[in-house]
């Protein structure tokens, strides 16, 4: 592909770098870059949401119904995919900038909306059921009685630095993403600073790792940096593969250039010329979109040998991992590019020091490397003036579940859950009351209303016991019972678990074993079975402890997690669970003992005919029976009666 | 750097770079482990071994953390405790409850830590991940089952002998340790070598045991049972009875042998020494005929399938020569059961080696005549110690023996056979003779012994040199080969053997408790070496006798026709 506007993008790039570059832009050249960035526009551009969120919600059809609209009509108009604006649980998004009007997006826009929606914009009206927002641009004519989207409850609390252009560009673009003003950072860095004074601001910004355990950034390259070795190594942690996250893919698909420059500034920073992005195979169009934007960035002279005259190398290879949970641990990820089993080892020495083939690598996050090219950019007083004074900046979280607003957010570390939930997530659907929120993916820990106000900077984190693990934050209401979420995630801990250490491996093995006995149907129990549910709930606090105790890396430490931090939480329910046999919220469908109201039941068999387990007796126009033995607790017949006949003793 | 750390409260010495284990070791304080041996590289996997370090939030394992100065640790506080005990109990709940039935009792280290730590109930029901016992193999058993999932296997056959066959294989629940796509251990790559049965803490990987069997044919009265034995079996067979490492008990083996049954008892070391003069032959005729170089030994089972896998190209190299093992079955079939008038059908000759892959050896096809297998049974070293104990013998109470005629004499050059580098210090003796008709001034060729790896020496004989090099477990073998076919190396003649160290360490040994025992077993052999007088195989006159009687000379018709042996290219997934 032949850039277009490759001098003037470089010109852009270099100027007030390079003193050998002159910096005036004359009317045409302003003109491109203002196209560039769609500062303003000379024709129509219809914006859709098509990340992986918008692309489920139904995105790649409603961009089918646009073009039929748009030829249809005979308007000229581009169309151009953007990311996530972080709003998953509206998309598709639609934004429509008309030349010289403000960008204003339009939520959940199926197929059959588009044309409604569109006439009405071309005809400078608006369709209020579907409006989200508009976008101000100086210079531009708003549009009258339209919220701006930053106003939006969703994004009022939010400072989106990582997440700043994410919905906005076209991530397959990088002339958009230059004349922007990115790669300027990276360019002005590696012609300004040495590697170790990158180190220095990044430390004096107080940057820690947002993989879950908040370990300074500038610690690890600098170790890097100061290991006496012929050839570095960063990794770029994008192997995101715990229930409940993707913040890593969003970002990938919705803004892959500004990661490459945090990648590229990572490794100038830690004296790597080869950097690995390791990404979950499942991640198609993260993938892809991250593919294009290295080839783009090889093409544009910004990764390669001797980048734009600076002497410095940087190659940039995509990896694609079979995705195991156990390799978001530093050394199993790095064993697993070596080609070897992802199995963690123990640590010293650290990666930073003898890491991938033997040689120093620095593996950060995806989301640690994506804060980096602004605290380069506005300087390490600005990213601690947002947080706490020990944890400065942003975090975003994957928000899911049972609230209002579901996506990406990025809050300042200063904030509480109870912002999150309730201000920004606009609180739980249907005004249900809210219960927990589970934390950090499966390896995290269950919170529950005391824990609303905490803060969730890692001081604070810590002092609960707590851990922002990958970032997942998932809200539940009364309709989710404990027992069963840290069930579910001791399965697949089990399932994922390396199989290396005996306290991981056999360890969650038993745990879900034992929960699995506390949820067993009561009816049939045999006596030792009873016996073995009793003593497993014994051991079960013991065991985690040994668990937590004795495990080799993350996973295992973390394992017991689900269970204890329920258990502390939630104990009652344990207990209802375990003494009455009795699960509150209905989920644990073996505890659940259905009987047939006679008075009510007029004989129909419905239930019968559809009973799985031919538990329902009886003769037709005669009160049914429901034999306890034989039934599985599925509840199919309580959703066939049609006389309310059935329920829950 | 030495400096002083503090344990259980009492100052002790620790060095710089060393692990808490080793600084814990050397000062005498014990710390039970599982997943780790010091021959291989520490990989903290079992946990077993944890200490607590004062100030660190979670236990450390004491294989893998490096010791530093501040320490303060202890070793067995309850939490340590609390946590080793947990851990066994984890893997017994995963673990089938069979151990009165187990080959393993008595010297299963699972078993020996749930005693240590006084478990003494079931505290997490025994359910067990489905295991499928393989058996396929003529030479092992794995028995998944037991396993405990330690790694030692895959470490050992990849650090130590360099093959690699097993690995960890899925994840979670339901890991295992398996060959390359699960196929059974016949059809993988597996050199049959044995030290993973020498790794395993368990029964999971254990020899297919033949003992039981050679016990009921004992007593049959139609059967003439014969045995034979290794060169090493004298020097390793006192370990499992509690005597000292190294103490020779040839003339005791020869009367316990005739005591289990045996009616002839024979020493391989006999057929060692043919072979030497066969091996001389065959090299001095490649070399005077210019045929390809080097000469490779052909002794080591477990290295003959390693070149018949992995160095098809090379098969040629390779001495077409029957080991020492087979090269006695022959005789005694062909040629003794003819001087006794005895039918060679009614004879069973069973093997007592240091060796696993002596037992797949014995069965290969080229190893027997139209259905009368060379040798009949291979037992282990271990085994015959079963079969010692299950007769009830005594051996301290045993006067010595001799063995039987017609192969009653033996040379130390063919008691070198045991140890690494034997082959080529034999080889040499014997080799000296046939060029210059005089005995070699100094037998004793230190270059080549030792337990390196890779050991060469280059003898100047009658103002020529030739170039010998030992190589013990494969792993520098290929390198190695690459040096000479490159013309870097003047190499005419390479001893290979699978095993470190060579058969003392074979698979079929008795287990050993530290790297000291095979020391021991070395010395043995060599000391026998220097005591006694006849150092090489052309002068054993039993031999001498042979060759008047049968062979006439080495290489001739006859002993080709007995002793030829054909390797062919086994496909494999490698």
């Amino acid at each position: 592909m032949i850039r277009q506007y490759g001098d003037i993008l470089d010109k852009f790039l270099l100027s007030e770098i390079l003193i050998s570059q002159p910096s005036s832009f004359n009317r045409e050249e302003t003109g491109i870059l203002d196209r560039l960035t769609r500062r303003q526009v000379d024709k129509p551009v219809i914006y859709l949401g098509s990340g992986s969120c918008g692309r489920i919600a139904g995105s790649l059809k409603t961009g089918e119904a646009i073009r039929e609209y748009l030829e249809f009509s005979g308007i000229e108009a581009d169309i151009t995919e953007v990311g996530c604006i972080g709003l998953c649980s509206m998309e598709p998004l639609m934004d429509v900038q008309l030349p010289g009007k403000t960008r204003i997006s339009f939520c959940k826009v199926g197929p059959e909306k588009v044309t409604d929606i569109l006439d009405a914009v071309f005809n400078r009206s608006i369709l209020q059921e579907h409006l989200l927002g508009q976008y101000p641009q100086p210079g531009q004519e708003p549009w009258s009685n339209v919220v701006n989207v930053s106003d939006l409850r969703f994004f009022k609390n939010q400072v989106r630095i990582s997440l700043g252009k994410m919905g906005i560009i076209d991530p397959e673009n990088i002339d958009e993403y230059i004349a922007s003003g990115g790669y300027r950072t990276f360019l002005k860095t590696i012609f300004t600073y040495r590697p170790e004074q990158v180190c220095d601001i990044i430390e004096e910004s107080g940057l820690r790792g947002r993989g879950g355990g908040g370990f300074p950034a500038a610690r690890k390259w600098k170790t890097a940096l100061t290991t006496a070795a012929d050839q570095k190594y960063l990794i770029c942690n994008a192997d995101e593969s715990d229930p409940g996250a993707f913040i890593g893919r969003a970002l990938l698909e919705g803004d892959p250039h500004h990661i490459l420059e945090g990648i590229a500034l990572a490794a100038y920073a830690s004296g790597a010329s080869k950097a690995f992005i390791i990404i979950r195979h499942e991640y198609s169009l993260a993938i892809s979109r991250i593919r294009k934007a290295i080839e783009q960035a090889k093409e544009a002279g910004l990764l390669g040998q001797n980048i734009h005259g600076s002497g410095v190398n940087l190659s940039i290879v995509l990896k694609i991992s079979p995705g195991a949970f156990v390799c978001g641990e530093e050394t199993a990820l790095i064993s697993s590019l070596e080609g070897k089993r992802g199995m963690p080892r123990f640590k010293p020495p650290f990666p930073a020091v003898e890491g991938y083939l033997g040689k120093p690598t620095v593996v950060n996050n995806l989301e640690t490397l994506a804060l980096v090219p602004s605290i380069l950019e506005k300087g390490p007083a600005w990213f601690r003036s947002i947080g706490t004074t020990q944890s400065p900046g942003t975090k975003i979280f994957a928000l899911t579940g049972k609230t209002v607003n579901m996506g990406l957010v990025e809050v300042p570390m200063n904030t509480t859950f109870r912002d999150i939930v309730f201000f920004t997530a606009e609180g739980i659907r249907e005004n249900k009351p809210f219960k927990a929120i589970q934390l950090g993916g499966p390896s995290g820990n269950c919170l529950d209303y005391n824990h609303l106000d905490l803060q969730i900077d890692f001081e604070t984190l810590k002092e609960a016991h707590l851990g922002l693990g990958s970032g997942g934050l998932v809200v539940m209401d009364d309709s989710s019972c404990m027992l069963n979420l840290a069930k579910f995630y001791l399965e697949f801990l089990k399932k994922e678990s390396c199989g290396k250490c005996i306290p991981c491996r056999e360890g969650t093995k038993r745990m879900a074993e034992i929960l699995e006995n506390i949820t067993r149907r009561p009816v049939n129990e045999k006596g030792h079975e009873t016996l073995e549910r009793f003593k497993g709930v014994m051991q079960l606090e013991n065991l985690a402890e040994v668990i937590r105790d004795t495990s080799l890396c993350g996973l295992g430490k973390n394992a017991p997690n689900p269970v204890l931090s329920s258990l502390s939480q939630f104990r009652e329910e344990y207990e209802e669970h375990i003494f009455d046999r009795k699960c509150r919220a209905g989920v644990c469908t073996h505890l659940r003992i259905y009987y047939i109201d006679i008075e009510k039941c007029t004989g129909c068999t419905a239930c019968a005919r559809k009973c799985p387990a031919a538990a329902i007796i009886g003769t037709p126009t005669h009160p049914h029976f429901i034999v306890e033995e034989k039934c599985t607790g599925c509840g199919i017949c309580q959703e066939t009666c049609k006389f309310v006949a059935i329920y829950i003793k | 750097m030495i400096f002083t750390i503090e344990v259980n409260n009492k100052q002790i010495k620790a060095k710089t770079g060393e692990t808490i284990l080793s600084a814990l070791r050397r000062n005498g304080i014990d710390v039970p482990t599982l997943c780790y041996l010091p021959e291989l590289d520490a990989t903290g996997a079992c946990r077993i071994c944890v200490v607590e370090v004062e100030g660190k939030p979670q236990l450390v394992t004491s294989c893998s953390q490096p010791v530093e100065e501040w320490m303060k640790i202890f070793t067995h506080s309850p939490r340590v405790i609390q946590a080793r005990k947990t851990l066994i109990e984890l893997l017994l709940a995963n673990h089938p409850d069979d151990c009165l039935y187990c080959p393993c009792n008595g010297r299963c280290e699972l078993q020996h830590l749930a005693g240590e730590l006084n478990v003494r109930e079931r505290r997490f029901p025994n359910k067990k991940s489905p295991a499928r016992l393989d058996q396929t193999c003529s030479a092992l058993v794995w028995d998944p089952a037991k396993c405990i999932l330690c790694g030692r296997c895959v470490r050992s056959c990849d650090e130590i002998i360099g093959v690699s066959i097993l690995d960890l294989i899925r994840r979670g629940e339901k890991i295992s340790i398996g060959t390359t796509f699960e196929k059974p251990l016949n059809l993988s790559n597996c050199i049959t070598c044995g030290q993973c049965i020498q790794a395993c803490p368990t029964a999971a990987l254990r020899e297919k045991e033949a003992f039981a069997g050679v016990q009921e044919i004992l007593h049959k009265p139609s059967i003439f049972p014969v045995v034979q034995y290794s060169p090493v079996i004298s020097v390793s067979l006192a370990e499992e009875f509690g005597i000292k490492p190294g103490k020779d008990l040839q003339g005791i083996l020869n009367s316990v042998l005739r005591k289990i049954g045996f009616k002839k008892v024979f020493d391989i070391t006999f057929a060692a020494d043919v072979l030497v003069l066969e091996l001389a032959d065959t090299l001095l005729k490649r070399i005077a005929l210019g045929e390809k170089l080097p000469l490779i030994s052909s002794c080591c089972p477990g290295w003959v399938k390693y070149a018949e896998q992995y160095l098809p190209g090379n098969l040629d190299l390779l001495a077409p020569l029957k080991s020492p093992q087979q090269i006695m079955g022959k005789l005694i079939k062909r040629y003794y059961a003819d001087m006794q008038g005895i039918t060679p059908e009614d004879i069973v000759v069973t093997s007592v080696m240091p060796c696993t892959a002596k037992k797949f050896e014995a069965q290969r096809e080229e190893m027997s005549l139209q259905g009368t297998a060379e040798v009949d049974t291979v037992i282990t070293t271990r085994e015959l110690a079963k079969l010692i104990r299950l007769n009830g013998i005594d051996i301290n109470q045993l006067d010595e023996e001799m063995t039987d005629s017609p192969f009653a004499s033996r040379s130390t050059a063919g008691k070198l056979f045991g140890v690494s580098g034997g082959i080529v210090e034999a080889l040499i003796r014997t080799l000296h003779f046939r060029l210059t008709m005089k005995e070699i001034a100094n037998p004793k060729i230190t270059k080549i012994r030792g337990f390196k790896e890779k050991k060469e020496v280059y003898i100047n004989i009658e103002g020529k040199e030739y170039g010998f090099a030992a190589v013990s477990t494969v792993k520098a073998l290929p390198s190695l080969l690459d040096e000479i076919q490159s013309g870097k190396k003047n190499i005419q003649f390479i001893e290979v053997m699978a095993c470190p160290g060579g058969c003392i360490n074979g698979g079929g040994q008795p287990i050993q408790g530290n790297g000291e025992t095979s020391q021991l077993r070395a010395k043995a052999i060599y000391d026998i070496d220097d005591k006694e007088s006849i150092k090489a195989s052309h002068k054993n006159p039993a031999v001498f006798d042979l060759y008047q009687k049968l062979l006439q000379e080495p290489g001739s018709p006859m002993s080709s026709a007995l002793f030829t042996a054909v390797f062919n290219k086994r496909t494999v997934l490698l």
